[in-house]
């Protein structure tokens, strides 16, 4: 299985490279970067004229509900879905049922993706045991099953003692810590950002201060106890300014944003959309233009989807009840690819967002297209049109507040070690 | 000028011109009081619009003519149609303003133009849920035929033959008097 | 005069200045069936309507089923102690197995804001008419509320009208901002800032005051709201002594007022909290006109809303 990526323009920031170049591989592995490479015998040729080809994209963020709630989603829909956005690598985050808090699940959830996925999974073990909140869960075994952080994602770990211990015997088992930054206290009831739209509509809101307090804490718990954190899903102008401050003051910080954060405002919420209904929720204007300040300025490490799928019964619903969530995989590149068209990021900053640094901040071992890497690629198409349509989605839900939307670029063949997953 | 109907039409003919119309609601007038024995326990009550104009204008005739005054009111019958439930939005609702007890009083109920008689129906039902009156009698300044409803009147001030095409409407001035009656086809 | 065209009525934002205008006309002409002897009138004859409350309201759900009963409708009434949800149905299988009856009207009351345009879509065919949907909205009593101030001053524009309470949790302010707004008159609203919801001044041709006496300084029409011991009780107030005395409506504090301000109240009233019994039965409280108002206005949304031709 050798394949030639003949002709695009391989962008690789962990190499510096950016140029009209092929790509050989063989064996799984990047063979050779270069001008003119001739296919060996047997190989498959991949014309990438006119295309992007660069290191397989990482979402460190989603929610492939296996095991225990397929109906959602599972993980073969969950990497088709993934594939089709362009994504080699996910992180798949630890509130299934059972949690992923034993090496049992972790282990099931890393061989069905091997056996039968299509692309790789990387689990993410919870910090507290069944995410109670109460007791830490066995993170040296977690590491050891092959889980690459932990996190409570979904809750806060809400007791800063608690908190504080995770990260210590988190630092001292070398895993990572995912923080899920919020205060319950002031969330409340809270159902939407609390701002105009929430006061016009009369949905009740959640305040930016819920997610900035408990980024603050997270923040000071990390510095003090000199242990690395990563923020998941920042959406606030508020948390963006801690993080960093946090970061020139030399805290191990780190933080991931979504594209929704950068695309929608709470205005996508009007209408009582249960499409646009999210945890953290979408916010205003003020807070895009905050998000997209940080990405350009380095602040804000990743792009992660936070994809969440759910069923047609849990959307189809009063707000109030309906569950937290959208899908993101294969919508993510075309609405990231956006940032590059509007002078936010460079390419090389949007793949670095998007694969070199959720690789770094994990340890994947990927993000790259140095000789002798893993041979995940991605192939994109920077100018395909095409429109969001529910049934032409692999994710098992539909839950995407972009449904109807006209978005430019795709995955235009999506490449795991070396064997081609996804074809446009 | 207003008065019922939509006077688009191109062809139009003066059936009733102002001293027809004061000789016919004199004659109404006359008419009433000789059935009723004078203006004991009459009381006269308009059909909104039209209607309820004349009702005045019979009021001060009689007044005129037998020196006491019957009580007027005015009844809208919108509430009461029978094509209500229909796809059209419904029309606002005009006052129904009948400031007396209608039980065991002579009602004469005027309309302008007597047509197929559903909107005396729906006016009769409105009465009889204002009290019980002794009697309904009906006055009209025109009546041009084509009745659905078994329905005929005690007044008239003039029988016109029309065609169901055609339309009759008795105009008013900005004071609500009547001013002519004409015929569109 | 303007036609009334919509299916449903969820929310005065929703409605024109010129379909409110006719809401409240045809409203004025309901009220002369409420004073007869026979207060009955055959226009909703073999109409359906039912009452949907899923929250509990004695008041409000009395007027809707007295007002389908004087024009003739059938009304059915269902509570959330004797319907399925409590058998945990959801709002769109309730929608469904009700659509499957033939209703013509839905009168629902709901904890959810929103959740009627929710039923809409669940019910084509069938009027939806909102009778109070969480902290959103409230429109017969911002109508009926309209329509008491009408008959005081025979007018809506140019009178200032003061909200005093908790706006943030109140659908019968959001309905009053609404609908007095496009009416043209000058609302002003006052609350302990716990009870103010971020860019309230947004909300319509509003001022967000200091205090109460600021709010209802010259105000021509003083409408107090409804404190919820068990909700504004908790972290939004210390308690109901101290908000009655810097929020409560007393003789005193309404001589700001214009000499003639009337007072209202959406009720039920918590007598010497947010109003001191003088002021609920004294001269210029308006407040049981606005509940004999609430019969002919639900009457007269019930009226338009069948004749509406489908959006």
């Amino acid at each position: 299985m050798n394949l030639l990526i003949k002709g695009g323009r391989v962008i690789d920031p962990s190499q510096k490279l950016d140029g009209t170049l092929d790509v050989l591989v063989e064996n799984g592995v990047v063979k050779e970067i270069g001008k003119g490479l001739v296919a060996p015998a047997g190989a498959e040729t991949i014309d990438a004229s006119g295309k992007y080809v660069v290191p397989g994209l990482i979402d460190m963020h989603v929610h492939l509900r296996d095991p225990g709630l397929e109906y959602k989603e599972d993980i073969i829909s969950g990497t088709r879905a993934a594939a089709a956005g362009g994504f080699t690598s996910v992180c798949c985050m630890p509130n299934t049922k059972p949690t992923i808090d034993n090496k049992a699940i972790a282990s099931y959830i890393i061989n069905k993706a091997k056996a039968e996925g299509f692309a790789n999974v990387f689990p993410v073990g919870s910090i507290t045991y069944g995410l109670n909140g109460d007791r830490m869960s066995e993170m040296g075994e977690l590491k050891e099953a092959g889980c690459v952080a932990v996190s409570d994602d979904g809750k806060p770990v809400n007791n800063p003692e608690l908190m504080r211990r995770a990260l210590e015997y988190a630092r001292g088992m070398g895993i990572l810590v995912i923080t899920h930054a919020e205060e319950l206290s002031l969330v409340g009831e809270g159902v939407m950002n609390e701002g105009f739209t929430s006061t016009e509509i009369g949905l009740k809101g959640i305040p930016r201060i819920a997610e900035d307090i408990a980024t603050a804490r997270d923040v000071m718990l990390a510095e003090y106890t000199k242990s690395p954190i990563h923020i998941a899903h920042v959406s606030t102008d508020g948390s963006v300014r801690i993080i960093r401050e946090a970061k020139a003051r030399g805290v191990m910080v780190t933080c991931e944003t979504a594209p929704h954060y950068f695309t929608l405002t709470d205005d996508a919420v009007r209408g009582y959309n249960t499409n646009a209904k999210m945890n953290p929720p979408l916010r205003e204007a003020t807070d895009v233009a905050a998000i997209k300040a940080g990405l350009k300025d380095g602040t804000i490490d990743a792009i992660a989807t936070d994809h969440a799928p759910h069923h047609l019964d849990e959307k189809d619903v009063e707000f109030d009840v309906a569950m937290n969530g959208i899908i993101g995989l294969e919508t993510s590149l075309p609405l990231s690819l956006k940032l590059v068209d509007d002078g936010v990021l460079t390419l090389g900053q949007l793949i670095e967002k998007m694969s070199c640094n959720p690789s770094n901040i994990l340890g994947l071992s990927r993000g790259t297209l140095k000789a002798g890497a893993v041979a995940d690629i991605t192939v994109i198409d920077p100018v395909v049109r095409w429109t969001v349509e529910a049934d032409k989605l692999a994710s098992k839900s539909k839950n995407s507040p972009f449904l109807g939307w006209n978005v430019t670029g795709a995955a235009a063949c999506t490449v795991l070690a070396g064997r081609v997953v996804h074809k446009l | 000028m207003h008065g019922r109907g939509d006077l688009m039409a191109n062809e139009k003919t003066v059936i009733m011109d102002n001293s027809g119309i004061k000789r016919a609601v004199t004659r109404i007038s006359h008419e009433i009081l000789e059935r009723n024995k004078g203006l004991a326990d009459v009381v006269l009550i308009g059909i909104r619009s039209g209607g309820a104009f004349l009702a005045e204008e019979i009021g001060r005739v009689t007044e005129v003519i037998e020196g006491v005054k019957a009580p007027v009111g005015a009844v809208d019958i919108t509430l009461y149609r029978d094509d209500v439930s229909g796809h059209l939005p419904h029309q606002a609702v005009g006052k129904t303003d009948i400031p007396f007890s209608l039980e065991g009083k002579r009602v004469v109920l005027v309309d302008d133009v007597l047509f197929t008689g559903r909107t005396i129906r729906a006016a009769m039902d409105a009465m009889m849920d204002h009290g019980r009156p002794a009697c309904i009698q009906l006055a009209v300044l025109i009546d041009r035929g084509h009745r659905e409803l078994p329905i005929r009147a005690d007044f008239v001030g003039r029988n016109v033959p029309t065609s169901i095409k055609e339309n009759v409407a008795v105009l008013f001035d900005d004071r609500n008097q009547p001013v002519e009656v004409v015929l569109e086809k | 005069m303007a036609e009334f065209k919509h299916k449903d009525i969820i929310a005065l934002r929703d409605l024109t200045k010129e379909e409110m205008e006719l809401l409240l006309s045809t409203a004025e002409s309901m009220r002369e069936i409420n004073s007869r002897d026979i207060k009955k009138v055959p226009t909703l004859r073999g109409k359906t309507i039912i009452n949907l409350f899923y929250e509990a309201s004695t008041r409000t759900r009395t007027s809707f089923e007295i007002a389908g009963k004087r024009l003739s409708a059938d009304t059915v009434n269902i509570t959330t102690s004797s319907s399925s949800t409590t058998k945990g149905e959801t709002l769109a299988d309730t929608a469904l197995n009700l659509l499957a009856m033939k209703p013509d009207i839905i009168v629902m009351r709901h904890s959810v804001s929103g959740s009627h345009y929710f039923l809409s879509s669940k019910m084509p065919g069938c009027s939806i008419i909102n009778a109070g949907d969480g902290t959103h909205e409230h429109p017969s009593q911002g109508l009926l509320d309209m329509l008491t101030i009408k008959d005081r001053f025979g007018r809506l524009d140019g009178l200032k009208v003061a909200i005093v309470g908790d706006i943030t949790h109140s659908r019968v302010a959001r309905s009053n901002i609404q609908g007095l707004t496009k009416m043209g008159s000058s609302l002003f609203l006052a609350g302990p800032p716990t009870m103010m919801p971020p860019g309230a001044e947004r909300l319509g041709n509003v001022t967000v005051c200091g205090s109460m006496q600021e709010a209802i300084q010259d105000a021509d029409v003083v409408m107090m709201l409804r404190i919820q011991q068990e909700r504004q009780g908790k972290t939004l107030m210390p308690n109901a002594r101290e908000y009655s005395r810097y929020f409560g409506l007393n003789p005193q504090n309404l001589k700001l007022a214009k000499p003639d301000a009337m007072v209202m109240h959406p009720g039920p009233i918590n007598r010497g909290v947010e109003m001191s019994s003088y002021v609920v039965d004294g001269g210029q409280s308006h407040i049981l006109k606005q509940v004999e108002n609430g019969v002919a206005v639900r009457m007269a949304m019930l009226y338009h809303v069948c004749g509406g031709e489908l959006e």
